[in-house]
Formats: C-alpha cells, structure tokens, sequence
C-alpha cells in the first residue's frame, strides 16, 4: 500500500484514534480552518470547478507549481461545514504536496477516517468526488 | 400540555395552522418548560457551528435511520433518542432546519409515523431565523432525561411501499426532483452519479413539482392561495385524492408530504421513501422517461410477467 503524504497520515491517524463524536469535532475544526481564497481567486469561481457530488456548493481550484507542488484552492460557504471539513482535510493534507504524491494518493483513503459511522457513507461521497477532481486536474497540469 | 398555536394571520390560512409557528411566536416562547425546540439539517454539523438557544440536534440520518436495515429506527430507537433529547409524548416539538426545511420536514414526517401529536415546523427555517439576526449559540443544553413510552411505528397511513405503489398507479403520483431527473437526461450525464440509479426517468402519470416550488424567497411556505395554484392549478390535484409523493430517498418529499397534507388539507397523501432509489433500480417496474407525465395502467398491481 502506498504510504499517505505525512500530514495526511497524520490526519488519519488522528480520526482513527478517537470516537464518533470527537470525529465530528475534528471536522468541524477542519471546516474553520479552512483558508479564505486569496484576493486573485476570491468572486473569480470562472476559473475553479464545482463539485457537483457534494451537498453542498463547492468550488475548487488546484495549481501546479514549476517545481511541481499541487496548490489547492476551496471555496464553500458557512452553512456547509461538513463540506468545508472535508475540504479541510485535503487541504491540511495535500496542500504543498509534490504531485505525484497526490496522484499516489488511494481514491479510498477516506475509508480510514472512520467517518461513515458520525457522518454517513452517503455525504462522504462529496469527498470521493472532491479527491478525483484533484486528481484529474494534476493530471492535466503536469501531463 | 401543548402549548398554544400561533395565530399569527398568515398561518391562519392554512388547513392546519397549528403545524407551523412563525420564527416570532417561537422567540416569545422559548423559555416554555413544555416546548423543546429540535434542528434537523441536511449538513450534520450545522447545529454545531450555532442554533437557535435552548435547542437541541436530531440528525435525520444517523439518528432517525435504522444503522443496518434501510428502515427508520424502531420505537425502542425513537423512544430513547426522543427521551435523551428531554422530549416527552405530551412535548410540543418544533423543528427548524437548513435549505428551506428540507430535512427538518423529513423529521416531522418520521416523527408523525411515530404519532407524536404535536409536532410543527418553523415557517422558514434556519434562514429566516439568521435573516431576523435572532440569537444563536453554541452551547448545546443539557435537557434532564426523561421517559418517552416505546410506540410502535404506524406505517399504514403516511408511508407508502413499493407495492403500494405498484397498486396506486392510476391515481395521482407527485414527483418532487428536479426537471432533469424527473425526465431522465441527469442520469446520462457524464461524471456525475448522483443518483445511484440504473434507471433514469419517473413513475407512470406521474406530475413534477419540484418540492422547492413551494416556498418562498424567504424559505417561508407560499401562502395557500399559491399553493393551490401550483399544486391543483398546475397538477391537478385535488383534496380527496389519494396521492403519493415520491423524490430520491424520500426527503424532498416529505416536505411535498407536509404542505399537502398540513397546508393544503389532503387527508390521503403518503410518502413513497424508497423514492427513486428503489424504483429506478427495480428489475421490470414501468418507468416513463421524458418530459411528459406518461399512461400508468390502473391497478396494475406488480411489474409484468416474464413471457
């Protein structure tokens, strides 16, 4: 098995190590936590993708850097904190991270964080969902 | 002892103006010993971020959904979740919620299979709540335990079955998703599975009225007037019809299930839950694609036979 980038492992070690309940908390920390878009992406979501499978609107913009360092860019709004949580989580995980890190990343990682039991299998498909389009963007940025 | 109903004007119009309160009525109520104040939302960690004071959390599906069967909770599950809560039998319940009271809709709906009898949502929800710049908080109280009796779900009135519905085709059918799922095209668009459905399209002579037609800009309910238009103007409807109101999960429509029969009166009106899920992944059931309601042959009572 491909290891996680460390602060994702690190992540998920955290989930797996408490119960249901704090797993919620630790989300709800993550969703603000979540950095506000910079001025050059704030009112331009022309230029980041929707993420239709998510309940809620979210939108995402991911940058490679020359030395090949994925940058990553959320935007969902307050009333959608299990949202912005797993947002949180990729971009406390993957933000900085070299590319082929993030590609290496299992589409199934979300599965240790233990959270279809807090939160339902069916609102984790968003993070599914948010993890593929990453990945298909590195992809067209780096091919 | 329930507490009073809201007589506030707008509500008077409504066949059962003692199902809503309007956010007013409920600030001035607040402190009542015998009212607990319940959100249910979509987002399961909305409540945690800030809520109406005093109030407390029920989420709709890791709470009010059997964990293993696809089912609600039993009456044992529900007598415990509603004692934990500090909700007894004779407790006036209301319930406010996210995106137009989507959710806190379907909780009033399980809540009523359960026959609580004085359950009644807020007219508006979260929105207009935060919209009035009302109070909210983080503290989550701690409300004394208290005994709710074990009831047995009564799922012959309100809930419909597949079978039941395979015997109802014929008779009025509402479908409350929206146009692009009613018609079947959603599903063929490419990357995006949000049905889970092999099928795609809706139920024989089926009517489509997205359930979010009903309310208005504020996430209040339309006033009557409007609703009629909408529900008997445009799909025909009328208020001694049996009729069955269906989405993906059953959700959407229950909040269709509360302005029917609440708002407008029906007597008759179940709510179809295993909803898309289940009919649009049944091998043989009649399935109509495209914009236009389609025939249902009445009383046909199961999918057709192998040749």
């Amino acid at each position: 098995m491909t290891a996680l980038p460390p602060r994702l492992e690190e992540l998920v070690e955290d989930f797996s190590a408490v119960g249901p309940k704090d797993r919620l908390q630790l989300l709800l920390e993550l969703s603000g936590e979540l950095p506000a878009l910079p001025a050059r992406l704030a009112g331009s979501r022309d230029f980041m993708e929707q993420v239709h499978e998510c309940q809620s609107p979210l939108f995402l913009a991911v940058e490679v850097s020359d030395d090949a360092r994925v940058q990553l860019y959320f935007d969902a709004p307050l009333e959608a904190p299990t949202t912005r949580g797993f947002a949180g989580i990729l971009h406390t995980g993957l933000d900085g991270e070299p590319a082929q890190a993030v590609l290496d990343v299992p589409d199934d990682f979300y599965v240790r964080l233990g959270l279809g039991e807090a939160v339902s299998p069916l609102r984790l498909r968003g993070m599914a969902a948010m993890l593929a389009r990453i990945k298909r963007n590195v992809r067209e940025r780096t091919a | 002892m329930a507490l009073e109903r809201d007589d506030d004007p707008k509500l008077a119009d409504y066949a059962h103006p003692e199902r809503l309160v309007t956010t007013e009525w409920l600030s001035r109520h607040l402190d009542e010993p015998d009212l607990v104040v319940v959100e249910s939302d979509e987002d399961v960690l909305l409540y945690d971020t800030g809520h109406i004071p005093g109030s407390v959390k029920v989420d709709w599906h890791t709470e009010l959904n059997d964990p293993v069967t696809r089912d609600y909770v039993d009456g044992a599950r529900f007598a415990e979740l509603l004692g934990e809560r500090g909700i007894g039998r004779d407790t006036t319940v209301v319930i406010y919620g996210d995106k137009n009271n989507w959710w806190a809709a379907y909780a009033l709906w399980v809540f009523s299979l359960f026959g609580h009898s004085d359950v009644r949502l807020l007219d508006g929800g979260r929105a207009k709540w935060v919209a009035e710049g009302r109070p909210m908080t983080t503290d989550v109280p701690s409300r004394p335990r208290v005994e709710y009796p074990v009831v047995e779900r009564d799922d012959s009135v309100i809930r419909a079955f597949k079978d039941d519905v395979l015997a109802h085709l014929g008779k009025p059918l509402v479908d409350v998703r929206s146009p692009g799922e009613y018609s079947g095209e959603l599903l063929h668009m490419p990357d995006y599975p949000q049905e889970g459905a092999v099928r795609g399209g809706h139920i024989p002579g089926a009517a489509s009225v997205p359930w979010a037609r009903a309310a208005a800009e504020d996430a209040t309910f339309k006033s009557r007037a409007e609703l009629e238009k909408i529900y008997e103007g445009e799909a025909g409807l009328s208020r001694n019809d049996e009729v069955v109101a269906y989405c993906r999960i059953g959700e959407r429509s229950s909040h269709t299930w509360f302005v029917l029969t609440h708002l407008l009166g029906y007597g008759k009106v179940r709510n179809y839950d295993g909803s898309w899920t289940e009919w649009g992944n049944t091998v043989r059931v009649p399935i109509v694609t495209g914009t236009e309601a389609g025939k249902a042959e009445a009383g046909k009572a199961e999918p057709a036979k192998a040749p």
